[in-house]
């Protein structure tokens, strides 16, 4: 059964007319084009689908669309055009935090999750926030490193 | 030989080319395409390890749904994938040799209808015993289905006198037995590949993958074409780690076909349950020694047979075998050395390539057993291991000699200051809780002996646009190890442009030479010279002509003899090396391990990009520890028991502390500004380190890996003290 479901999603008004019990992440990737969410585990166990939900970083694939009506949602796609998203970005340019790429999206909107209520965390803070995203490339430490200088480079 | 001026400052780090349009969600990978008209397809697989099938029952099919089989290969077409044996079936026909194996698809517009109709397919098998683990396999549980023996493959390699009858005159022969288990990569994109049919009867694929032309030489024989008629065209590829060296070919060979017979582009994206149950692994080995020495424990000959699970075909596996061979003896040279390899065919899922390629299996098994051979003399196990350590100019387990200068002594030296390594070694006593463990390590860089020129025979070519941009065309990939951004680093610093100004594509078989597979640790020591020279012949032109090409092909150095049928010579010209020590504490009680330190020093010549190199260093050595610790995949009656990443548990960043790695500049004579391999060595010692580190913490030997927690109580509570008699 179809029901019409509306969401704030990246600052804009949207709504979409589904099953509510597609996946979040479904909708997200497949109606919203948000194709910067990446699917990784389809459990909630990597967050490489990691997204802000009403300002709380959640994995949509563990989700129904139906919990998002009338809820705030931020995926990559938004979190990179905001001060700290950008920043976050340009850090994890610099400090070597990428490899592949697959989970870095979802990496970038943890250390925002974490970054928007502590601005200067320390490195087990660090772990500690991004310890549900799973990265097989980079160890973690050049990850851990880009968003210590990131919070270094608020204004 | 190197320029000192060009080489001052290739090292330094400079930001990836790629890194911004990854973070911020824009590269596009190959679930992200919207293939227009694309029909979905899903795998229906063998439930069985092994038996005949008897019965195939198909569901009604709607219009528009297909099923795709075996029988669907026109005249003339071949039911094998050609990876470097041809024995791994496109498709199964009348038997199944494992789980997993691809017996048809079903294709169609909707994916979940296309899932449905899969699920309500029957196969009715007429099951057989199964062979699973290797001691099954040697022993032909329900009859040997591979040769006579169920030995897929098998070398032997000697160095000095025959150790048996060295071994007459030792004071005594030990006999040790190293396992390794079975270790999924965990690539966090899964694999997926869509097959896109042309007007002009040629057919696309765009696939996450490590080798596009492996992938068109490999499916050409399915409908009997020539390699050509088929473009591959690499998407952004999100962590291979060899599992998507040779087992894209498993998806593309039945999306061919698909597409073939539906005359639809057709797509499939493995989930990761599907991808972690149904995908290639390392191979699981066993290495038996048999060490014979002297009243005072020195090492007079070494006896070495190595077992690799290879699973139901062979597909690469004759080469992981090899390398793992030729890495038996370690970073050593004993003076009479044996070893046998036999790969030995199971129905398990077929082992593939993996970081590492066989090294670090038979690594792990050295390291281990010269610990062991140390603490039965008492002797600390560096003090015992650095006896051994091979030198230039020494001779290899190939009879080959070590051609460069072998830098552990300086590596030691870092890793033994910032560990304090000394120290902590007298203070911490065997069963204390507390220990520190050492490594020693190394890994031949790219293909075997001659094979980069008999086999390979890279090519690259490099492109002038009237504009000054200059684009690289070749073969390799970005997989996320930095190549795409390597490669147009050592262009622009030979040409003395901005790196900005060189563009390097995700690859397209139709429009670029074949450089051989990104692979082997080959890469940035042989393409990437293969770029630096063309870089230089283009220079000497690049005033006086607008547009133009330099090709460049690869030429192994002289002098360096090899024979392929004997596996006698130079295996290896340049090897990367390595250094690491792991401290541990253990608690008493549950058995859990604490990592306190990870310390490392590596030689991979003179490095093309300090942050690059720390990032693959900091990967590898990360992925070692998880192949030692908590990385426990196991196959019960042909079946892997961890289906998910909730129960194949990779380390997350709270697992183990932050590492130190240390360098040393030792340029290679034939790698571009002195660059060797490196992304497979950083794999290779961890786990050595670490179980060194466990054993000492807990006053008990340790002999297979993975070793998780529950294990380490297993060992604390009935395993051998260590410094018993072997």
């Amino acid at each position: 059964m179809e029901a019409k479901i509306s969401f704030k999603l990246n600052g804009k008004n949207v709504s979409i007319t589904t099953d509510p019990l597609r996946r979040l992440l479904d909708v997200l990737r497949e109606d919203m084009g948000c194709t910067g969410v990446k699917e990784g585990c389809s459990e909630g166990e990597c967050g490489a689908c990691s997204v802000m939900f009403n300002g709380k970083m959640v994995t949509p694939c563990l989700i129904p669309v139906g919990a998002a009506d009338k809820q705030e949602i931020m995926t990559i796609e938004g979190v990179r055009e905001t001060e700290l998203g950008a920043r976050i970005v340009q850090a994890f340019a610099d400090g070597g935090a990428v490899q592949c790429g697959f989970c870095i999206p979802g990496m970038v909107i943890a250390a925002y999750n974490l970054l928007q209520d502590n601005s200067n965390p320390s490195d087990d803070e660090i772990r500690l926030a991004i310890s549900g995203n799973i990265c097989r490339c980079t160890g973690y430490d050049l990850i851990v490193e880009s968003i210590k200088l990131a919070a270094g480079r608020a204004k | 030989m190197i320029s000192e001026n060009l080489t001052r400052d290739i090292s330094r780090a400079m930001r990836r080319v790629d890194a911004v349009d990854k973070s911020e969600g824009r590269s596009k990978y190959i679930s992200d395409y919207d293939f227009k008209d694309c029909l979905w397809a899903r795998m229906v697989r063998s439930s069985i390890p092994r038996g005949k099938i008897k019965n195939i029952k198909l569901p009604q099919l709607p219009q528009g749904y297909y099923w795709v089989s075996y029988k669907d290969i026109p005249e003339g077409g071949h039911n094998y994938l050609h990876m470097i044996a041809t024995d791994w079936k496109c498709f199964a026909d009348d038997r199944v040799l494992y789980v997993g194996e691809t017996i048809g698809l079903i294709v169609g517009p909707d994916k979940t209808k296309v899932e449905d109709l899969r699920d309500l397919i029957e196969i009715e098998y007429e099951e057989e015993e199964p062979a699973v683990s290797i001691d099954d396999g040697v022993a032909c549980k329900g009859g040997a289905f591979i040769n006579e023996n169920n030995i897929h493959c098998h070398l032997k390699l000697e160095v000095g006198e025959d150790v048996e009858s060295v071994f007459k005159r030792c004071d005594r022969v030990v006999g040790e037995t190293i396992e390794t288990g079975f270790q999924e990569h965990v690539y966090l994109e899964t694999n997926g590949a869509c097959c896109v049919p042309e007007s002009n009867g040629n057919y696309t694929i765009y696939a996450s993958a490590q080798c596009p032309f492996y992938i068109r030489k490999s499916i050409a024989p399915v409908l009997n074409i020539d390699p050509e008629k088929i473009t591959v065209k690499q998407t952004t590829t999100g962590g291979a780690f060899g599992g998507k060296e040779h087992f894209p070919d498993v998806l593309c060979g039945p999306l061919l076909l698909a597409a073939y017979k539906t005359g639809k582009a057709v797509k499939m994206i493995f989930d990761r349950e599907e991808d972690i149950e149904n995908s290639v692994k390392r191979h699981p080995s066993k290495v038996v020694f048999r060490t014979g020495l002297d009243k005072d424990g020195n090492i007079l000959a070494m006896d070495s047979k190595v077992y690799y699970n290879v699973g139901a075909y062979l597909a690469s596996s004759y080469v992981v075998l090899q390398r793992g061979c030729f890495h038996v003896s370690g970073c050593y040279e004993f003076p009479n050395f044996r070893t046998e390899g036999f790969g030995v065919a199971t129905n398990t899922f077929p082992s593939c390539a993996f970081r590492g390629f066989g090294a670090p299996q038979t690594l792990f098994a050295i390291e281990t057993h010269m610990c062991h051979l140390a603490q039965m003399y008492g002797i600390d196990p560096l003090e015992y291991k650095s006896r051994y350590f091979i030198k230039q100019g020494d001779t290899t387990s190939t009879n080959g000699k070590i051609v460069e200068k072998v830098m552990i002594p300086e590596m030691l030296e870092q890793v033994l200051k910032a560990s304090d390594y000394r120290r902590k070694a007298k203070e911490y006593k065997a069963g204390s809780g507390k220990g520190i463990g050492i490594s020693f390590y190394n890994h031949g860089g790219a293909f075997t002996g001659n094979g980069e020129s008999a086999i390979i025979k890279a090519k690259c070519r490099l492109h002038k646009y009237p504009d000054g941009t200059v684009e690289i065309l070749n073969g390799q990939t970005e997989m996320g190890q930095g190549f795409h951004s390597i490669l147009p680093k050592i262009a622009a610093h030979v040409l003395e442009i901005p790196v900005e100004k060189v563009i390097y594509k995700d690859p397209d078989t139709s429009r670029v030479p074949d450089s051989g597979p990104t692979a082997a640790s080959r890469s940035t020591m042989i393409v990437g010279k293969l770029v630096e020279d063309a870089a230089r012949q283009m220079k000497m032109r690049w005033d006086k002509e607008e547009e133009f090409e330099v090709e460049t092909n690869y030429q192994h150095p002289e002098g360096f003899p090899w024979d392929q049928g004997t596996f006698q010579g130079y295996a290896y010209l340049g090897y990367g090396w390595g250094v690491c020590a792991v401290e541990v504490e253990v608690d008493p009680c549950t058995g859990e391990v604490t990592t306190k330190g990870v310390w490392s020093s590596h030689d991979g010549g003179h490095l093309i990009d300090e942050m690059i190199v720390h990032g693959q260093v900091n990967g590898g050595v990360l992925q070692g520890l998880g192949w030692a610790s908590t990385e426990v995949m196991q196959n019960v009656g042909g079946h892997f028991k961890q289906t998910s990443m909730s129960d194949y548990m990779v380390p997350t960043s709270r697992d183990f502390p932050k590492q130190e790695c240390f360098f040393v500049d030792n340029p290679y004579e034939w790698g571009p500004f002195g660059a060797k391999g490196l992304g497979e060595l950083v794999f290779n010692g961890s786990a050595a380190a670490y179980i060194d580190a466990v054993s000492r913490a807990i006053g008990k030997r340790i002999s297979s890996i993975p070793c998780p927690t529950e294990q380490v109580m297993l060992y604390m509570l009935d395993g051998k003290n260590i410094g018993e008699e072997l």
